[in-house]
């Protein structure tokens, strides 16, 4: 049942959503252009009249913001359904949909998985009730992953840009730099692991995640798709960039070859035998619960880059709110949805630890100089707040990104536990990519 | 249950002895005999390593239900930490979100009384009606069952799935239950046992003395099938309680999850984001999951026991 192609994203979900200071509600002003336009004093009437919203989600602060919503709207019931996450969670989803039956009126999805449900007209178009007016709120690539040209299909509630956490004692113990390029990056693996044959730089058994926001902060871009016409191509220069660096940490053995999110993981993490992680944003909650026992030994930094002083970054994991299209309540679901992203509770969130997707909520002097207890009072906002503006907006993921990613161990997994290159694990994965998607109805070219 | 009896049939008794000699058929040829074993240091070697490989990982969950979330990381997994939190993590367990757990632990048992206990009823009807009585299909019916019994349960649970949404009966305790209740594998054994377990003559002595089949199967054949039902019991209790694949499916609302999704789901807490990792409480909760069935177990074992080798020797 354990399948770490999809721990990372799996753990990818929190993150917390903008507010724009103050409004509670969204734009009032009238909704035009849709042909059923849904006009904010219809979303009002709704919940005048009330009912029971069934919501799908995984996220751990929505439970504070259910509550909040419920007390401002009496009538409205929020049914929260949040013990279900990664694969066993789509599986659910995909199942109600297809039965046509026990569809949420909400559901929590990842960025990665979005175009796979809207594609397939699982998701409603929120265009009509005024969501593409709250374009600008959010950052680029959280914005970027829920819309498909003029159509919304959900909206942002946290996002993950990447920053690089260090394990400061170790790094000072050994009296290694903390790296500012891939290349100084490599150097300092090496010498920790020479240092201590125990330690690793990083821990990395195979990774889908990770492995494509590496390949996006590289300038890959090896997925391209308009309609059902998809590219795959993990043979540019960005890709090449990425396999030649990661395959030297390969090829001297100094990753640790301990799956993510793992107790294990967990564990190195906290006694030094992981030295850094690369990965989203949301990470600190997690270290505060699953670490506790390292507080104050790590610290978040700005991600390696490419080139020396470039400026470049990615996204790990977020998700999004969205409505099945199967789903009933419409008007009260939009409400709830745009209360969560889009309204008050993006502080709400934003105060229990989630990392939000908007620019306001990133922007603010009480964000930015929030100290963390954790990293030793450092205030870490900056660091990812700074990340998140870098964040090239061009990036895709295919539509059939769950599938691709349950076969990434088989295909590029090969590169960590046996002679396969890197490369030509990326090749066999868009070989296996390639084949899938043309079987299902896709135009797959290389 | 009907009345417990100790011995499941005279063949039954015969077998079960290991220190009784058996009555000789023919001149002995070796010197050990079922009551003085051979002696082989390979294969108590052997036996001694099954018994090492089956016992650690139980040594090890109950070691580590002895730890914290702190003690997990830095301690050996083979020994304790410094801090004794077992009873600590029990209170944990229970009180952890308002107490689910406890929920959980009822919906296992409810899921299993109704559940195993209506697959354990059925098998005895069916296994002794296809044992006893003579019926047109009665071949069509074996060949059926045992075509059941090769096809996993995993494979069936998404067409059922399916079925039962149609039928709106999803995310409803009804949806792990009804499912429960067929075990092919248990009218399979029921069936087997019953045609060893209970003389023909016997029936018709019965039927004779002019009992109807209702007052002779309760009242001759069940008490002689015994050792059977609690096996079959045994198999479908194990099963309902570890049953996984069905509820995970079946289930969307966590207040009817049984234990096992219920520790699936706070072990992934600890790969959500902003989630609390609580392996010291997923660790104890499985410590006290099974020791339910451990009971069920020791409790039961005589008359399994004593099942197992029911028609082994010809009378």
């Amino acid at each position: 049942m354990r399948r770490t192609t999809s721990r990372l994203l799996r753990g990818l979900a929190v993150l917390s959503v903008l507010s724009l200071g103050a409004t509670a509600c969204g734009s009032s002003d009238d909704s035009s252009s849709s042909s059923k336009a849904v006009s904010a004093s219809d979303i009002q009437a709704a919940l005048k009249k009330g009912g029971t919203v069934n919501v799908w989600a995984w996220e751990p602060t929505l439970k504070t913001v259910a509550a909040d919503f419920e007390k401002k709207y009496p009538k409205v019931k929020i049914n929260l359904v949040s013990d279900k996450s990664g694969d066993k969670y789509y599986t659910a989803l995909s199942n109600a949909i297809a039965a046509g039956k026990g569809v949420p009126d909400v559901a929590q999805v990842e960025y990665f998985a979005v175009s796979q449900y809207s594609l397939t007209k699982g998701l409603t178009d929120l265009t009509p009730y005024g969501a593409d007016k709250l374009a600008s709120k959010y950052t680029a690539g959280p914005w970027n992953a829920v819309s498909d040209g003029s159509k919304v299909y959900g909206l942002p509630m946290d996002s993950g840009p990447m920053a690089m956490f260090y394990n400061k004692k170790v790094f000072d113990k050994y009296k290694i730099a903390v790296p500012t390029t891939w290349d100084e990056y490599v150097t300092a693996a090496a010498k920790l692991h020479k240092a201590d044959p125990k330690a690793y730089i990083a821990n990395d058994a195979g990774d889908a995640g990770f492995t494509t926001s590496m390949l996006w902060q590289a300038g890959s871009r090896p997925y391209k798709v308009d309609g059902t016409k998809v590219t795959v191509n993990f043979e540019d220069a960005g890709a090449k960039k990425y396999t030649e660096t990661w395959q030297k940490l390969i090829d001297q053995k100094l990753l640790s070859p301990i799956n993510g999110w793992t107790d294990d993981w967990y564990k190195g993490l906290g006694d030094g035998t992981i030295a850094t992680l690369t990965t989203g944003a949301w990470m600190p909650a997690n270290f505060v619960s699953g670490v506790a026992g390292a507080s104050g030994d790590w610290r978040a930094a700005p991600m390696p880059q490419w080139t020396a002083g470039g400026k470049s970054s990615a996204e790990n994991g977020g998700s999004s709110l969205t409505l099945p299209t199967l789903g009933k309540n419409k008007e009260l679901a939009y409400a709830f949805v745009q209360y969560a992203n889009a309204g008050a509770g993006i502080q709400t969130r934003v105060n229990e630890g989630a990392f939000p997707a908007t620019k306001a909520e990133q922007q603010s002097a009480a964000f930015q100089n929030k100290a963390f207890p954790y990293f030793g009072g450092q205030q870490a906002n900056k660091i990812f707040a700074q990340s998140a503006s870098e964040v090239a907006s061009d990036w895709s993921y295919l539509p059939f990104q769950q599938y691709a990613n349950s076969i990434f161990n088989d295909t590029v997994g090969k590169a960590y536990i046996s002679g396969t290159t890197l490369a030509q694990g990326l090749k066999s994965w868009q070989d296996a990519s390639v084949k899938y998607g043309n079987e299902q109805g896709f135009t797959v070219n290389k | 249950m009907s009345t417990p009896v100790t011995t499941a049939s005279p063949s039954a008794s015969a077998a079960s002895g290991g220190s009784r000699t058996t009555p000789r058929l023919r001149t002995p040829r070796k010197k050990h005999s079922p009551g003085r074993p051979k002696r082989s240091v390979l294969l108590t070697v052997l036996t001694g390593l099954v018994l090492v490989y089956a016992v650690v990982p139980l040594l090890w969950l109950l070691i580590n239900a002895t730890k914290t979330q702190a003690g997990l990381a830095d301690s050996n997994g083979l020994w304790f930490a410094h801090k004794f939190a077992l009873w600590s993590n029990v209170h944990d367990t229970f009180t952890y979100h308002d107490g689910i757990f406890g929920r959980w632990l009822l919906n296992t048992l409810l899921y299993v009384v109704l559940g195993a206990g209506g697959a354990t009823f059925l098998s005895i009807l069916g296994g002794y009606a296809l044992a006893k009585f003579n019926f047109p299909g009665k071949r069509a019916v074996f060949a059926v069952v045992i075509g059941a019994v090769a096809v996993p349960g995993t494979a069936l649970a998404v067409p059922t799935f399916l079925m039962f949404s149609k039928v709106g009966l999803t995310d409803t305790p009804w949806a792990v239950i009804i499912p429960s209740l067929i075990s092919p594998f248990g009218l399979y054994l029921m069936w087997v046992f019953a045609t060893e377990a209970i003389p023909v003559e016997l029936l018709e002595a019965a039927r004779i003395d002019g009992a109807g089949e209702i007052r002779t199967f309760f009242q001759v054949s069940l008490p002689l099938l015994a050792p059977g039902v609690v096996t079959v019991l045994l198999f479908t209790t194990v099963a309902t309680w570890n049953n996984y694949f069905l509820p995970l499916i079946m289930l969307r609302d966590p207040n009817w999850f049984p234990l096992t999704l219920g520790l699936s789901s706070w072990s992934s807490q600890a790969q959500t984001i902003g989630g609390d990792v609580i392996f010291n409480l997923v660790i104890t909760g499985s410590l006290l999951t099974i020791v339910p069935l451990i009971a069920a177990f020791l409790l039961l074992q005589k008359y399994w026991q004593s099942g197992l080798a029911a028609g082994s020797v010809k009378e």
